[in-house]
C-alpha cells in the first residue's frame, strides 16, 4: 500500500491543470500549451510511478482507495487497479502527452480551452479505468461526453453539429440502457460496489435481461456492428487530438466495461450469449474491412479500420467462454482474454498514431480526401516512413504491436472453433488490403497537385510526437512479454472467476 | 563452438546495416550506406561459414536456446531463439552468400539510382529478415521472419514508387503473399491446438501421436489433424513460394530492380516455403494426404508455368516462370518425402537462378535499361563475361550433365519416379516434360540475347540528354526510355567488376557444387535428425541404392530420359530461335488458341483481378452504401426523424391546461392500479 492516494492524484491532478489553464485564459496561448504539457507529463510520471508500485506477482486490485461517498445509496469512492487497468491508464496519460504536443501551433483558436478539454479527458478518463463502484465507473463514463462534446463541436469540421448531435444521443441513448441496469442491481444487491456486485449471485433472467442493458451501452461505445455509425461521423468532424483520444483511448472503455460488468458479474448470461458477440465481432472485422475498403476519406477509412479491430477485442474476451466452460481450456482461454486487451493497448498506439498522421497531412491542404494527395514518399520522406510503419502496424505486421494480439486472438479462437479462427484470420486480407491501397494512393505515386507536390516535411514537433508513437508500437511488438506479465495474474484471475456459475 | 553471441551478431549485423544505412543517410553517405551494408552481411556470411563448419566438422551439437521470452500467457511461452542445425547452417550459408553477391552487384547496377542508400537499406533488412526466418526455434519467430521478408519484398517490388505499375505490382505480392500467411496463421494456430507449444523440438517429438488425432471443421465427418495441419501450413508456402495458384506476384514482382529479382524473387525469400516445409518433415510425414497435395501442386507448377516461359518477350519475365517451374520441382521433390533432393535443388538453383538474373540485369544495364528480347541480339561479341556465365546459368538451369542443376533436378525426377503415392504418375511427366519446356524457353533466351542478328540500332545523337547525375534515371528500369525502341545512344558494353566479378563468382558454384555435395546431402544422412523421412517414404533411399559415385551417375545420366528429352528441347530452340526464326511466329500462328492462352497465362490474372479486386471494391460499395449508409445509419436518423416528427405531434398535448393533466394522470393512476392488481392476483 502506497502512503498517499495515488489513484485519486492521477484522475484529479489532470482536472486541476484544467481549471489553471482555464484561469490562463485566451491572451495567454503559449502559456496555457506549457502548463498542459507539463500537467500531462507530471499525469504520464505518475502514472509509470504507480506502474512501479504495482505488484505483478499477486495480482489484484491494488492500491485501493475508499472513502463514503453517498452513504445513503451506500455507494463509495472506491478506486482500484489490477494489471489491466494499469495498463490502460498508462496508455491514457502517454497518449494525452501526445495530444497536447500533436496540437501545439495546430489550434490556434480558443487555446486555453482545448487543452483544458483535453486534461479533463485525461483526468475523467483515468477515472474510468480506476473505478471500482459501479456509480462512480458511470459517473466517469458519461462525463467523458462532455469535454468530447465541446472538442468536436468547437473546434470540429464543418459537419461538426450533426456529428455531435449524433455522438451524443447515440452514447447516452445507451447509456440510459446501461444506467437502468444498474439501477436494478443496487436494488437487487443493495450496494455499488463492484467487488460485491461480481460475487452477486443474479439469476439466469436477471442476468440475461442485464446483460443487453449494459450491451446496448458497451456496444455503442466501442462501438460494435450495428452501432457503429457514430464513429465515422464523429471522427470526421472531430479536431486531431479529438481524433487521437476518440480512438487510442475512448473506445476502449466500451471494451473495458465488459471486462469489468458483463463478464464477472454475468458470466452465465454472457456465456449463453457469446455467441451473439462472436458472430458481431466477425462481422466487424470482414464487413467493416470491405466497407473500409471503398472511403474516399482518409479519416472515415481508419475510422472503419477501428471498428474492425476493435472487433478483436470482443472476440478474445468473448471466445473466452467457449474455451473455459465448454472446452475446460483455460489455457486457451487466458490467451484469448489477453490477446483481447493487448489488442485494446496496441491499437490505442496504432490507431493514434494513424490519426496524427492524417491529423498532420490536414494541416497541409486541408482535405482528407485521399485521392487529394499522393507521392508522399518523394514530397515528405520521414513522414512517408512513419506512414508505413504505422500502416504496417494497422495491418498487423509481426514486429509491431498490432500483430501482437491479433495473433493470440486468432490462435485462442481456432481452438475454440477452426472456422470462427477461419474468419478472424480474413483480416490479414481485408486489412492488408483497405490499409495498403490506402498507402499505395497516398505515399507511392506522385503527388497529384502542385499544392500536394509542395509540402513541408514534419517538423521537430510533429517528428517527437510520430517518433514515440513509432516507439511504443516497435518496442510492444517487439518485446510484448512486459505488457503481459504486468496482465498475467489479473487475467488468470479474471477467467477464474468466469469458471463459477452463479446459477 | 556456436554460441549465442555469435548468431545473435549473426542474424544482428545485416540489421544494424540496414538502420545504419537507412535512417542515417545524411551522416554515412552513399558510399559509407553501400560499405555498411556490404561489410554487415559479409560478416554474417563469415560467421555462417564458421557456424557450418562447425556443425559439420567441428563436432558442435545442434544449437537450440531461447535468447528471450516473447509471450507468456498462464503455462505457455513463446521465445525468440535459434535453433541451428544443418538444415538452418546450409540455408544460412546459401542466403548470405547470395546476399553478398547481390549487395556487391548492386553498387554496379543501382549506382545512378537516386534510391541507392535506401535499396541498401531495405536488402540488409531482407537479409536479417530471411535470417530470423532460417534460424527459428519456433513457428512465432518463423512466422515473423516470413511476413518480414514479405514486408520487404514489398518494400523493394514498389521501390521506384512513382511508376503505377511497381505500385501495383507491390500491392498485388503483399496481398497474394496474404491470402498465403492466412493459412499459414491458421496452421499455427491449429499446431498450438494440437500440441499446446510453438517450440519445434517439442512439437516434433510429439509429431507420432498425431497419428488417428482428428478434428471435427465441417461438422460433418472429422478431419485428420495431421493433414489439416499440413495443408493450412501448405498454403502459407504456397504464397511464399508462388506456388500454383497463388503464383501470380511473382511475374509482377519483376518490376523491382533486378538485383532483388535475384536474390528474393529467385534465390532466397521464394524458397522460405520449400524450407519451411523441409523443417516440417517430421508433421508431413504424417499426413500422406498433405503429401500428394504438395505433390500435384508442385509438380503442376512445375510444368505449366515453364510453358508460359515460352511465350515471354520480356527477358526477366522468362526468368521469372523459369523460377516458378522451379519452384515446382522443389515442391514436387518435397511432395514424394525427397526433402533432402528439394533443398538440394534450393541450394543449386539458388545460385544459378541468382547468376541468370544478375547476368540479365548486366544485359539491361549495357541495353540501357531495355528488358525486350526483340529488340536484343547478338550482344555476345560486346560482353563476353556476361555471355559466358549466362551459358553457364544455362546448362546449368537445364541439367545439362556435370552441372550442379543436373545433379539436384535429376535426383528430384529419379524420387518422383520412384514414389507410389497418389498423384506420382501425373507428377512424373509434369516433372519429365518439364525438361523439354526448360530447355526450350532457356536458350530460346540465350539466342534471342546473345546470338543472331542485332535488332537494336545505335544512334548516337550527341548528348542531347545528360548521362549519369542523380535525378536522370530516378525511373532506370523504365521501359519509356527517351529514346524509340530499339535505339540505343552507345553500343551495349561489358559491365563494369562490380557486376562481372559476383557473375564469376556465383558460376564456380553453379558448375561445381553438384559434383561435392551430392553424395553427403542426399545420400549420406548429412542433415541426421533435421529431417525426418518415414522408411515407408523414403525415395531418396531407394535411388541411394542406384548411387554409385557422381561418375556414374554423370556417363549413365547420357542415356537417361531426363537428358535426351532436354536435348531434345535444345534441338528444337537452336533450330527455332537460332537458325529459323521465321518459324516461332508460324508455330504461334497455327496453334494460336494454345498460344494465346499461354500468352494470357491461362487468364489467372484476369480473373482473380475481375473477382477479387474489382469484385471486393464492388462488395465494398454495396456494404456501405446499401448496408451502414443505407440500413445502419438510416435506421438511427429514420429513428431521429420519427422523435422529431412525432414530438411535433406529442407537443400539442402538452396544452397548458391543468385539467388536461389531472386527466391524464388519473387515467395513468387507473391503469398502473389496475396493472399492478392484476399481476398481484396471478
Amino acid at each position: 500500500m502506497t502512503t498517499w492516494p495515488i489513484l485519486s492524484v492521477l484522475i484529479w491532478l489532470p482536472c486541476l491543470g484544467a481549471i489553471l489553464v482555464l484561469l490562463a485564459g485566451n491572451a495567454r496561448p503559449r502559456l496555457a500549451r506549457w502548463l498542459s504539457l507539463a500537467f500531462t507529463v507530471i499525469t504520464f510520471a505518475i502514472s509509470l510511478w504507480m506502474l512501479f508500485q504495482y505488484h505483478e506477482g499477486p495480482g489484484g486490485f491494488q492500491m485501493q482507495e475508499k472513502l463514503r461517498w453517498i452513504p445513503g445509496i451506500n455507494t463509495s469512492y472506491h478506486l482500484g487497479v489490477d494489471g489491466i487497468a494499469v495498463a490502460l491508464i498508462v496508455l491514457t496519460a502517454f497518449v494525452s502527452i501526445l495530444v497536447v504536443a500533436g496540437a501545439w501551433e495546430v489550434i490556434k483558436d480558443r487555446v486555453h480551452q482545448y487543452m483544458a478539454a483535453m486534461l479533463v479527458l485525461d483526468g475523467l478518463l483515468i477515472g474510468v479505468f480506476c473505478a471500482m463502484d459501479a456509480l462512480l465507473f458511470y459517473l466517469f463514463f458519461e462525463a467523458i461526453l462532455i469535454p468530447m462534446f465541446f472538442l468536436i463541436g468547437a473546434w470540429g469540421g464543418p459537419r461538426r453539429v450533426y456529428a455531435t448531435l449524433k455522438f451524443f444521443i447515440y452514447t447516452f441513448f445507451g447509456s440510459i440502457f446501461y444506467l437502468i441496469g444498474l439501477l436494478y442491481m443496487y436494488h437487487r444487491a443493495g450496494t455499488f460496489d463492484l467487488p460485491t456486485l461480481w460475487n452477486f449471485p443474479f439469476t439466469m433472467q436477471e442476468q440475461s435481461w442485464l446483460f443487453f442493458s449494459f450491451l446496448i451501452a458497451f456496444a455503442v461505445k466501442t462501438p460494435m456492428v450495428p452501432v457503429h455509425t457514430w464513429l465515422p461521423d464523429a471522427h470526421v468532424e472531430a479536431p486531431t487530438g479529438g481524433s487521437v483520444i476518440l480512438a487510442a483511448i475512448m473506445l476502449k472503455v466500451g471494451t473495458y466495461g465488459f471486462i469489468r460488468f458483463s463478464l464477472p458479474i454475468l458470466p452465465d448470461a454472457s456465456q449463453h450469449f457469446a455467441w451473439l458477440i462472436i458472430v458481431l465481432s466477425l462481422i466487424a472485422i470482414i464487413y467493416i474491412g470491405y466497407v473500409a475498403l471503398v472511403q474516399p476519406d482518409m479519416k472515415k477509412l481508419v475510422a472503419y479500420s477501428s471498428i474492425a479491430h476493435m472487433g478483436f477485442v470482443t472476440l478474445g474476451m468473448f471466445i473466452v467462454y467457449m474455451l473455459a466452460r465448454q472446452l475446460h481450456d483455460i489455457q486457451m482461454a487466458q490467451l484469448g482474454v489477453q490477446g483481447a486487451v493487448v489488442q485494446m493497448i496496441s491499437h490505442g498506439f496504432v490507431s493514434g498514431a494513424l490519426f496524427t498522421c492524417i491529423g498532420v497531412m490536414y494541416d497541409r491542404l486541408h482535405t482528407r480526401e485521399i485521392s487529394a494527395y499522393g507521392g508522399l514518399a518523394k514530397v515528405m520522406p520521414w513522414f512517408a516512413a512513419f506512414w508505413v510503419l504505422f500502416a504496417m502496424a494497422n495491418t498487423g505486421l509481426p514486429g509491431t504491436s498490432g500483430f501482437v494480439g491479433e495473433f493470440m486472438v486468432i490462435l485462442s479462437s481456432f481452438t475454440a472453433n477452426p472456422w470462427i479462427a477461419l474468419f478472424a484470420a480474413y483480416s490479414l486480407i481485408i486489412g492488408a488490403g483497405y490499409t495498403l491501397w490506402l498507402i499505395k494512393r497516398i505515399v507511392w505515386g506522385t503527388a497529384p497537385t502542385q499544392k500536394a507536390a509542395s509540402m513541408p516535411e514534419i517538423n521537430t514537433r510533429e517528428g517527437l510526437v510520430l517518433g514515440a508513437f513509432a516507439v511504443a508500437v516497435l518496442a510492444m511488438g517487439v518485446w510484448p512479454w512486459p505488457l503481459m506479465h504486468l496482465m498475467d495474474s489479473s487475467v488468470a484471475q479474471l477467467v477464474t472467476h468466469l469458471m463459477t456459475s452463479k446459477v | 563452438m556456436i554460441s549465442e553471441i555469435l548468431l545473435i551478431i549473426l542474424a544482428g549485423a545485416p540489421l544494424a546495416g540496414a538502420l545504419i544505412a537507412g535512417l542515417a543517410r545524411k551522416q554515412v553517405g552513399r558510399a559509407g550506406a553501400a560499405a555498411i551494408a556490404i561489410l554487415s552481411v559479409a560478416l554474417s556470411f563469415a560467421l555462417s561459414c564458421v557456424v557450418f563448419y562447425q556443425l559439420v566438422w567441428g563436432g558442435a551439437p545442434v544449437f537450440n536456446h531461447n535468447v528471450y521470452t516473447w509471450l507468456e500467457v498462464g503455462k505457455l511461452t513463446i521465445g525468440i531463439g535459434f535453433l541451428v542445425d544443418r538444415l538452418t547452417a546450409i540455408m544460412l550459408v546459401t542466403v548470405t552468400f547470395v546476399s553478398l553477391m547481390v549487395h556487391i552487384y548492386t553498387i554496379g547496377y543501382m549506382r545512378d539510382d537516386p534510391g541507392f542508400q535506401r535499396f541498401f537499406a531495405y536488402i540488409a533488412l531482407f537479409t536479417f529478415s530471411m535470417l530470423t526466418l532460417v534460424i527459428a526455434n519456433n513457428f512465432l519467430q518463423l512466422f515473423v521472419g516470413w511476413e518480414l521478408v514479405g514486408l520487404v519484398s514489398y518494400l523493394l517490388i514498389g521501390f521506384w514508387f512513382e511508376r503505377p505499375s511497381a505500385n501495383f505490382a507491390a500491392l498485388k505480392a503483399f496481398i497474394v503473399n496474404r491470402v498465403g500467411d492466412m493459412g499459414f496463421i491458421l496452421g499455427i494456430a491449429c499446431v498450438l491446438y494440437a500440441f499446446h507449444t510453438l517450440d519445434y523440438s517439442a512439437v516434433f517429438a510429439q509429431a507420432p501421436t498425431l497419428a488417428g488425432r482428428t478434428i471435427d471443421v465441417a461438422g460433418v465427418h472429422p478431419f485428420s489433424l495431421a493433414t489439416l495441419i499440413c495443408l493450412l501450413l501448405f498454403v502459407g508456402a504456397m504464397g511464399k513460394s508462388a506456388q500454383v495458384p497463388l503464383h501470380v506476384w511473382l511475374p509482377d514482382s519483376m518490376e523491382g530492380p533486378t538485383p532483388i529479382s535475384a536474390l528474393i524473387h529467385a534465390a532466397t525469400m521464394v524458397t522460405a516455403g520449400i524450407f519451411m516445409v523441409a523443417r516440417m518433415s517430421p508433421l508431413y510425414e504424417m499426413s500422406p494426404t498433405a503429401l500428394s497435395v504438395v505433390l500435384i501442386v508442385g509438380a503442376t507448377g512445375a510444368f505449366f508455368m515453364g510453358l508460359v516461359g515460352i511465350v515471354q518477350n520480356d527477358i526477366k519475365r522468362v526468368i521469372a516462370y523459369s523460377t516458378l517451374s522451379q519452384l515446382g520441382y522443389m515442391v514436387a521433390a518435397l511432395g514424394v518425402s525427397a526433402y533432402a533432393a528439394g533443398i538440394f535443388h534450393l541450394m543449386t538453383h539458388a545460385f544459378f537462378k541468382a547468376l541468370l538474373f544478375l547476368g540479365a540485369g548486366s544485359v539491361i544495364i549495357a541495353m540501357h535499361h531495355e528488358q525486350d528480347m526483340r529488340r536484343m541480339g547478338g550482344l555476345r561479341k560486346y560482353m563476353p563475361i556476361t555471355y559466358a556465365t549466362m551459358w553457364v546459368g544455362t546448362l546449368a538451369l537445364c541439367a545439362a550433365p556435370g552441372f550442379s542443376g543436373f545433379f539436384s533436378k535429376d535426383t528430384i525426377i529419379d524420387a518422383v519416379g520412384q514414389a507410389h503415392i497418389f498423384g506420382s504418375t501425373y507428377a512424373y511427366w509434369c516433372v519429365l516434360l518439364g525438361v523439354f519446356v526448360t530447355a526450350l524457353y532457356s536458350f530460346r533466351l540465350l539466342y534471342m540475347t546473345f546470338h543472331g542478328k542485332e535488332r537494336f540500332k545505335v544512334v548516337g545523337h550527341g548528348h542531347g540528354r545528360v548521362e549519369g547525375g542523380p535525378h536522370t534515371k530516378s525511373t532506370s528500369d523504365d521501359p519509356h526510355h527517351a529514346h524509340n525502341p530499339g535505339e540505343l545512344e552507345h553500343p551495349p558494353k561489358e559491365s563494369p567488376w562490380v557486376v562481372t566479378v559476383p557473375l564469376v563468382l556465383l558460376a564456380v558454384p553453379s558448375v561445381m557444387i553438384g559434383w561435392v555435395t551430392i553424395k553427403p546431402l542426399l545420400y549420406g544422412d548429412w542433415f541426421g535428425k533435421s529431417i525426418f523421412v518415414l522408411p515407408a517414404h523414403d525415395v531418396l533411399a531407394k535411388l541411394g541404392h542406384e548411387f554409385h559415385g557422381t561418375l556414374p551417375m554423370f556417363w549413365f545420366s547420357f542415356w537417361s530420359a531426363p537428358f535426351l528429352i532436354a536435348f531434345a528441347g535444345f534441338l528444337v530452340a537452336t533450330y527455332v530461335y537460332l537458325f529459323n526464326p521465321a518459324i516461332a511466329d508460324r508455330a504461334a500462328r497455327m496453334f494460336l488458341p494454345v498460344f494465346k492462352m499461354l500468352t494470357r497465362k491461362y487468364w489467372v490474372d484476369e480473373v482473380y483481378y475481375n473477382l477479387f479486386a474489382r469484385g471486393g471494391v464492388k462488395l465494398g460499395r454495396a456494404f456501405w452504401k446499401g448496408g451502414d449508409a443505407g440500413t445502419f445509419d438510416g435506421a438511427v436518423n429514420g429513428a431521429a426523424f420519427v422523435t422529431e416528427r412525432s414530438s411535433r405531434v406529442f407537443r400539442r398535448l402538452q396544452t397548458g391546461f391543468l385539467y388536461h393533466y389531472a386527466f391524464a394522470m388519473i387515467v395513468g393512476l387507473i391503469l398502473l392500479l389496475g396493472g399492478l392488481w392484476y399481476w398481484g392476483l396471478r
